[in-house]
């Protein structure tokens, strides 16, 4: 320390030697590092997330000529719409039924896989996955050639056992079914995957104590694997209504919304509202109407995993 | 004759001012451009079309100094749509931007006005029809210039032979190449019972009633062909009147006589069940028949493009014009003026036209009888009529005259083949007037 007693102006270089200290030791903090690299990623989602949501809600709050605020103005006129209210319906019937059924397949074909010996189970694995992984636009075209109003290859295949022709995109239940069955189709492989590898994660001891206290079939799945992913299928459940209740290329493809909007649902009806028909404010609010529909889902699905996740 | 020195001091002085002056002007080049002069076209589907109007902008650039740069944004998807909302609402993007029927009118307050320009042009080439008066113009302010690039008639396209066969009807008498029309008995009475008739032969008329641009067309001519209006041009409610109530009793005669699937019909369905050689009558543009033409030779020399059948109210076809329109917040109006001014020159647009092989249509009176389309073939003269040559038809479009920011709504949402399947479905008549006069009422919000 005999260099400090010949210096007169130690103070100040000693505060930055500490400060340029606590900087290193900051860097040096895995939490650091650790927000540095996500960093970037932070700045996209603020940009391509953030900035747009705020951006629709400022929308959502102007006329249709973006000139002036009409606060709720675009939500009253949307309450007062037949329409609306019908896009609010297939909504929720797209999104539950597509994502129940997601749910089941997936569940009943993950157990399936994992019953398949080891050597074959990675073959079947990726073949399964092939839905997930196709890009929707692209999939969804050639089931639009399947269900082609006049060339459909469902309704050649039906015409030999006597069937149809059915009109899979003109009547409005059958156009309904289709587009949920296209959906399901895509997205059941992602819970299959998730499903999969919960089962994978459920100790065997378990279900060996189970059959040694003489547990069924049924029981074991009841008692042992259902509570053992409950987790998971909270976490998928939300994941998948979430991003169903946005779908917007499978059913844009397919019918456009149509026939007599009878399939229409809120990212379609935005689409034609906002874009097509000039209205962007009309269209942001229609497109906002699902945040507190998926919030609230958002906020019982997560509260009781917490609550699980304390229990444990 | 005495000569004045030039001091050194004066010299240095000249010099020095000269440079400043250099260094301070801005770099102005010819057409008044400032920097590259930016154009977002529609992208055309008929191969090789797009290179006409690049030779042209090039041709232009070379001749002004200019710099350019082209987009061509295809409508798949929309995908040109998109682009203008988002340029829109940026207030940044291309100068020029090729806007589909409604979107002049859509974008009005971000465009540069062009009746400096227009009346020069109008001049020239004679008078645009009505569509694209109404379609073109606020207020007697010309929001862009009627690009020939992208503009189409949507009127009938027949199978020569089933028509004849089943309708007993020739289409080509009736629509004589290179003479005028002799359709006097081509009404919406003749079009029922052809329609029936060829529906009984096998080969249904393919009209759409789903919610595209096509399908919404056709609905369109034939309620103004019976005069019915949803929205009158001075935006008064006129859904619960007897033209409407004609227009769709007519539509519930003829869907059972259409295919089955009509609702569920796309802009692809009725090119693809004409070419197919399922049906004797679409209403489409050339291309089903360009298309039949490379694909379907044996289909495409019995197509016929003809005009559109007579209602009480008179003979409509749709026509659904493009404009070159000029943002406000362009740098570069003055350069773009000047190239749209090139772009319209009558042999500008025969080019245009040549290269998209009679698809694209000038909306200028002066400019619908080229040699063009008089050649098209096989068979030869199949589009003499398609650029309605004697004024035979009235140019229209769906939902007009209702004033264009209603009647977009109305078209957008495909009020009318909407109403037109509500009704043949079996709901009463006065119950969709007053659903669709509650839907007109949520259009004319502002």
């Amino acid at each position: 320390m005999v260099d400090v007693a010949f210096q007169p102006n130690s103070v100040a270089p000693a505060r930055s030697t500490r400060k340029r200290a606590s900087l290193r030791v900051a860097l040096k903090r895995k939490s650091t590092a650790a927000f540095l690299m996500t960093l970037p990623l932070i700045l996209l989602v603020g940009i391509l997330v953030v900035y747009p949501a705020f951006y629709s809600l400022h929308l959502a709050t102007l006329n249709k000529s973006m000139q002036r605020f009409v606060g709720f103005g675009n939500f009253e006129f949307l309450f007062k719409r037949e329409t609306f209210w019908m896009v609010v319906k297939q909504s929720c019937i797209f999104a539950l039924s597509a994502v129940f059924f997601k749910a089941l397949i997936g569940f009943v074909v993950a157990h399936l896989v994992h019953n398949v010996p080891a050597k074959g189970q990675r073959k079947w694995r990726g073949m399964l996955l092939v839905p997930w992984v196709i890009p929707p636009a692209m999939s969804t075209l050639a089931w639009l050639w399947l269900f082609d109003p006049s060339y459909s290859a469902f309704n050649y295949t039906l015409s030999f056992f006597g069937i149809g022709p059915i009109s899979w995109l003109g009547e409005p239940n059958w156009a309904r079914f289709s587009v949920i069955l296209v959906n399901v189709w895509f997205g059941a492989p992602f819970f299959m995957i998730m499903y999969l590898a919960s089962l994978k994660s459920v100790p065997e001891q378990l279900y060996e104590a189970a059959a040694i206290d003489g547990a069924n079939w049924w029981q074991r799945i009841w008692y042992v694997t259902l509570p053992m992913m409950r987790n998971i299928i909270a976490i998928t459940t939300l994941f998948s209504l979430i991003v169903t209740f946005a779908n917007f290329d499978i059913t844009r493809i397919l019918t456009a919304g149509g026939p007599l909007d009878h399939t229409h649902i809120f990212a379609t009806w935005a689409f034609r509202v906002g874009i097509e028909g000039s209205d962007l404010p009309l269209g942001a609010s229609v497109s906002l109407f699902m945040v507190p529909i998926l919030a609230i889902a958002a906020v019982f699905i997560l509260r009781d995993i917490n609550k699980r996740g304390n229990e444990a | 004759m005495s000569r004045k020195k030039l001091s050194r001091r004066q010299f240095v002085a000249a010099t020095a001012l000269t440079s400043a002056a250099l260094i301070s002007a801005p770099f102005v080049r010819s057409a008044r451009a400032a920097g590259t002069l930016t154009m977002g076209f529609w992208d055309h589907w008929v191969p090789g079309a797009n290179k006409a109007s690049t030779d042209l902008v090039n041709e232009w650039a070379a001749k002004e100094k200019v710099e350019v740069s082209i987009d061509y944004i295809t409508s798949q998807g929309n995908k040109n749509l998109v682009t203008i909302a988002a340029e829109s609402a940026a207030k940044s993007g291309h100068d020029i931007m090729a806007m589909p029927t409604w979107w002049s009118h859509a974008q009005s307050d971000l465009l540069e006005p062009v009746n400096d320009i227009m009346e020069p042009i109008i001049k020239q080439n004679g008078e645009v029809n009505g569509t694209v008066q109404y379609l073109g113009q606020l207020d007697g302010k010309w929001l862009g210039v009627p690009a020939c690039v992208g503009s189409q008639i949507k009127g009938p396209c027949s199978r020569i032979d089933l028509m004849k066969k089943y309708a007993n009807i020739d289409v080509q008498e009736m629509y004589p190449a290179g003479a005028p029309p002799k359709a006097d008995n081509w009404t919406t009475d003749t079009f029922l019972k052809a329609a029936e008739a060829c529906q009984k032969g096998g080969v249904p008329f393919g009209i759409g009633l789903g919610e595209s641009s096509d399908n919404v067309d056709s609905a369109g001519a034939f309620f103004l062909s019976f005069g019915a209006q949803l929205v009158n041009a001075k935006g008064d409610l006129t859904v619960k009147t007897d033209e409407v109530r004609q227009a769709l009793e007519f539509y519930k005669k003829l869907i059972p006589f259409l295919p089955p699937d009509v609702a569920a019909w796309d802009d692809a369905s009725n090119n693809k069940w004409l070419i197919a050689g399922k049906g004797a009558l679409i209403m489409n543009p050339p291309s089903a028949w360009a298309v039949a033409k490379r694909d379907a030779p044996q289909i495409a020399e019995q197509l016929w493009t003809h005009g559109f059948p007579a209602g009480p109210k008179g003979r409509f076809a749709p026509f659904l014009p493009y404009f070159w329109n000029i943002w406000n917040f362009s740098k570069n109006k003055e350069a773009a003026k000047s190239l749209l001014v090139h772009l319209s020159k009558p042999d500008s647009i025969e080019r245009l036209v040549v290269a998209s092989g009679g698809y694209d249509l000038p909306a200028y009176s002066k400019l619908t009888t080229l040699k063009v389309w008089e050649e098209q073939g096989p068979p030869k003269g199949t589009l003499f009529h398609y650029p309605n040559p004697y004024n035979h038809q009235t140019l229209s479009i769906a939902a007009s005259p209702a004033p264009p920011k209603i009647a977009q709504q109305i078209y957008t949402q495909a009020l009318q083949t909407k109403m037109c399947l509500k009704y043949s479905q079996g709901e009463k008549m006065e119950d969709v007037l007053a659903w669709a006069e509650g839907e007109c009422e949520g259009y004319m919000r502002s």
